[in-house]
């Protein structure tokens, strides 16, 4: 439509760079011996290596999916990989007070600073770099209250009555066959306990960025709220721009006791391969909450612009009675990325209630689907769902599908499901530029209002973050 | 002063030629109303001054305040002065007017070299432009045209209209759809931002606006010329003669 817009699709991705460090890698390849390489780097306890290999041994026993999800890519080579990479530095990771410059510099870059002065006010951050956290913000400020905001491995070792209890509670090791592969090769993530009782005083965030070539990041995550508990999260990613694929496989847990409440907000931005479709990352994720309690609320919220691959269903299983789960969802493909992403909520409990609001944009080449499944058990009496799956086309080259799945076996709940597909016509564009607005706002100005039931669950910092995102990928979309 | 100069102008829209060399010239503050029967390219004319891309222009010029207005996009045009108000008001879901208003009044702002106004100084501007369309605030908060009556578009398209102050305004069948008070509303919105600096296009099919809005000249479009001009009293006799008697006029088939 106007060359200027064009001109813009070629923007670079501003988070491709990569930063040169030394690192300590593992060799190419996947076996016990890889699995057992992890474990000993990282001083874990016996059953947690036991954990591990038994996951590896049920990933062995389990396939690739290729035939159900609408994606398709090439199988990934998993002995081409490495599953470890830790940036060499002279002082142990995990303190703030003297981390590599170089570390400090990349987190800056990406406009996430890590040290002490100059500290995101009232956000707590733990920063992931490949397989490892390189320091976790406010960490002392937090444990005032018996917060426990701090690296995966320093949980394992500072807390393991509490990993034990919860690890794979959610997500068992052989759930499917990349949350097996996470189980087996996990080298880092974030761990929150929230105390009975307690309102987490600021929002905790999680931000993740590889950056060694060929190498895999397994992060994984684990928050429990305890009884009374209240925590928000967040959760953000970049990668260097690289012509092979990235496999990013990570798990996510939370687990909600009784009143408990647990919000987990992801801005994913992945580098999503070139306009060609050559590189990107895999983002093939496993994300689970269990409302354990009675009244507890567990809430996803995701913005998914980047990665060339997206394969995700942020899920719920309400087992407590009067518990709530949420999933609010904007997912974009540009160019040739594929997504299939979406949601379960497991209604197992009485009077349980999940909302499900779904938005797919797909432009340039893109292909969105969303996949959804709302399954209602026979005791989850006066369990109520609400879908609502909206798509927008951009162009006439993308494409959206969806695929909800409903299964109710008890009579007296109900389930309401809503979908839409719409195009962004030339005339809403043309209406706006008759208003004085440039194509790129009024491409941002539409898309950003489809997506506002979603953008509104953000917290406010992010939901600003998320609005820009979603100007620079659909940048170019209209041709 | 000429605010608008258009010279032979020729526009297509796929292989169908539908604007067959049109000339017309508007001084500064006078109102001229284009008639015709649908087909006649007058909807076509109005869109094509505003530049939209499902037109191609084919030959021909077409000067605003002294610029060539089909070389510039069409926020440019906005942005210079020239106003649509459209006869299909588009919907933005999820959008609120408050946010879609302010955002098109500081593009025209900043492209006049004044500053942009915030959300609160917004709703001061606001409260005395929802007079001129006998407007309640409460239409702010609501998503752009989405849900709105074929009235309310219209009443949203004279706001904006009031709140952009253009020089040039071209409402394109903007009576389409309403009802006789909505009509009342609509036109007396319309005669109140007459001004000596201000020209208006009224592209209407019907003489009935024309009883509220009073124009200086009168153009029947017929078959994509400009067939015959005269002042208000040519729209009476179209009202009672019918098109068919200027289109037997000029040969132009029915």
């Amino acid at each position: 439509m106007s060359s200027s817009v064009e001109s813009l699709v070629n923007r670079e991705y501003k988070y491709g760079f990569v930063t040169d460090i030394e690192s300590d890698l593992a060799p190419k390849g996947l076996n016990e011996d890889i699995v057992r390489l992890i474990s000993a780097k990282k001083g874990e306890p016996e059953w947690l290596l036991d954990w591990r290999l038994q996951a590896y041994r049920n990933w062995t026993r389990m396939a690739e999916p290729h035939n159900w999800p609408n994606i398709s890519y090439e199988p990934v080579n998993y002995q081409d990989l490495r599953y470890y990479a830790a940036p060499k530095t002279t002082t142990p990771l995990g303190s703030l007070d003297d981390v590599d410059p170089k570390l400090l510099e990349t987190y800056t870059k990406l406009g996430i600073p890590l040290s002490e002065q100059k500290l995101l006010a009232g956000v707590a951050v733990d920063a992931i770099f490949d397989s490892v956290s390189v320091g976790t913000t406010y960490k002392a400020k937090l444990a005032e209250q018996g917060i426990i905001f701090c690296s995966f491995g320093e949980a394992v070792r500072e807390h393991p009555e509490l990993v034990r209890q919860y690890l794979g509670s959610v997500v068992p090791a052989g759930d499917n066959f990349f949350a097996a592969l996470n189980a087996a090769v996990f080298s880092d993530g974030s761990f929150v306990y929230i105390p009975k009782g307690v309102k987490c005083p600021m929002e905790l965030s999680t931000y993740f960025r590889i950056n060694q070539a060929e190498t895999g990041q397994f992060e994984r995550t684990l928050i429990v709220a305890d009884e009374g508990a209240g925590v928000s999260y967040l959760e953000g990613c970049t990668a260097p721009k690289r012509d092979a694929n990235q496999l990013h496989a990570a798990v996510v847990e939370l687990v909600a006791l009784d009143d408990a409440s647990i919000k987990y907000s992801t801005v994913q931005n992945w580098y999503a391969g070139d306009a060609d479709g050559k590189g990107g990352i895999l983002n093939f994720v496993t994300k689970r909450g269990k409302c354990a309690g009675t009244r507890s609320k567990i809430s996803w919220t995701q913005v998914e612009t980047g990665s060339a691959i997206t394969w995700k269903y942020p899920s719920v299983i309400l087992q407590g009675d009067d518990s709530v789960g949420e999933f609010y969802s904007v997912a974009v493909v540009n160019n040739r990325q594929q997504a299939d992403t979406g949601t379960k909520m497991i209604h197992v409990g009485r009077n349980t209630r999940s909302t499900i609001v779904s938005k797919g944009i797909s432009a340039g080449r893109g292909q969105n689907s969303y996949r959804g499944l709302v399954k209602v058990l026979p005791r989850a009496a006066n369990a109520r769902n609400y879908t609502q799956c909206d798509s927008m086309l951009i162009g006439n080259r993308c494409g959206a599908h969806t695929f909800p799945y409903i299964d109710v076996q008890n009579a007296s709940s109900s389930t309401e499901h809503e979908a839409s597909t719409s195009k962004i016509g030339e005339d809403q564009i043309f209406y706006l530029k008759q208003r004085g607005l440039n194509t790129e706002n009024a491409i941002s100005m539409i898309v950003n209002g489809f997506c506002k039931e979603v953008f509104k669950e953000l917290p406010m910092e992010f939901a600003v973050e998320a609005q820009k995102l979603l100007g620079v990928s659909l940048e170019g979309s209209v041709g | 002063m000429t605010m608008l100069d258009i010279q032979d102008l020729r526009a297509t829209a796929g292989d169908a030629e539908i604007l067959k060399g049109i000339s017309l010239t508007i001084n500064a503050g006078e109102v001229h109303a284009v008639m015709g029967p649908n087909g006649s390219g007058k909807s076509t004319l109005a869109q094509v001054l505003a530049g939209h891309p499902s037109y191609t222009v084919t030959g021909g010029s077409v000067t605003f305040m002294g610029n060539d207005l089909l070389d510039m996009e069409p926020e440019e045009r906005a942005r210079a002065g020239l106003f649509l108000a459209f006869q299909y008001p588009v919907e933005i879901p999820g959008v609120t007017n408050a946010y879609f208003l302010r955002a098109a009044y500081n593009e025209i702002r900043k492209a006049r070299g004044e500053e942009e106004v915030d959300p609160m100084d917004f709703l001061d501007v606001l409260e005395a432009k929802l007079k001129i369309v006998e407007w309640g605030p409460e239409i702010m908060s609501r998503a752009v045209n989405a849900g709105f009556s074929g009235g309310e578009k219209k009443r949203n398209e004279i706001l904006q209209l009031a709140l952009l102050e253009p020089r040039l305004a071209v409402l394109d069948e903007t009576d389409s759809g309403l009802d006789i008070d909505a009509l009342r509303i609509v036109a007396g919105g319309v005669n109140k931002l007459r001004s000596t600096g201000r020209s208006f296009i009224v592209v209407t099919h019907y003489q009935r606006m024309l009883n509220y809005i009073v124009p200086d000249h009168v153009h029947v479009l017929a078959g994509g010329r400009i067939v015959k001009s005269g002042d208000k009293a040519l729209a009476h006799e179209l009202e009672a003669r019918g098109y068919e008697w200027v289109e037997a006029l000029h040969g132009v088939p029915a």
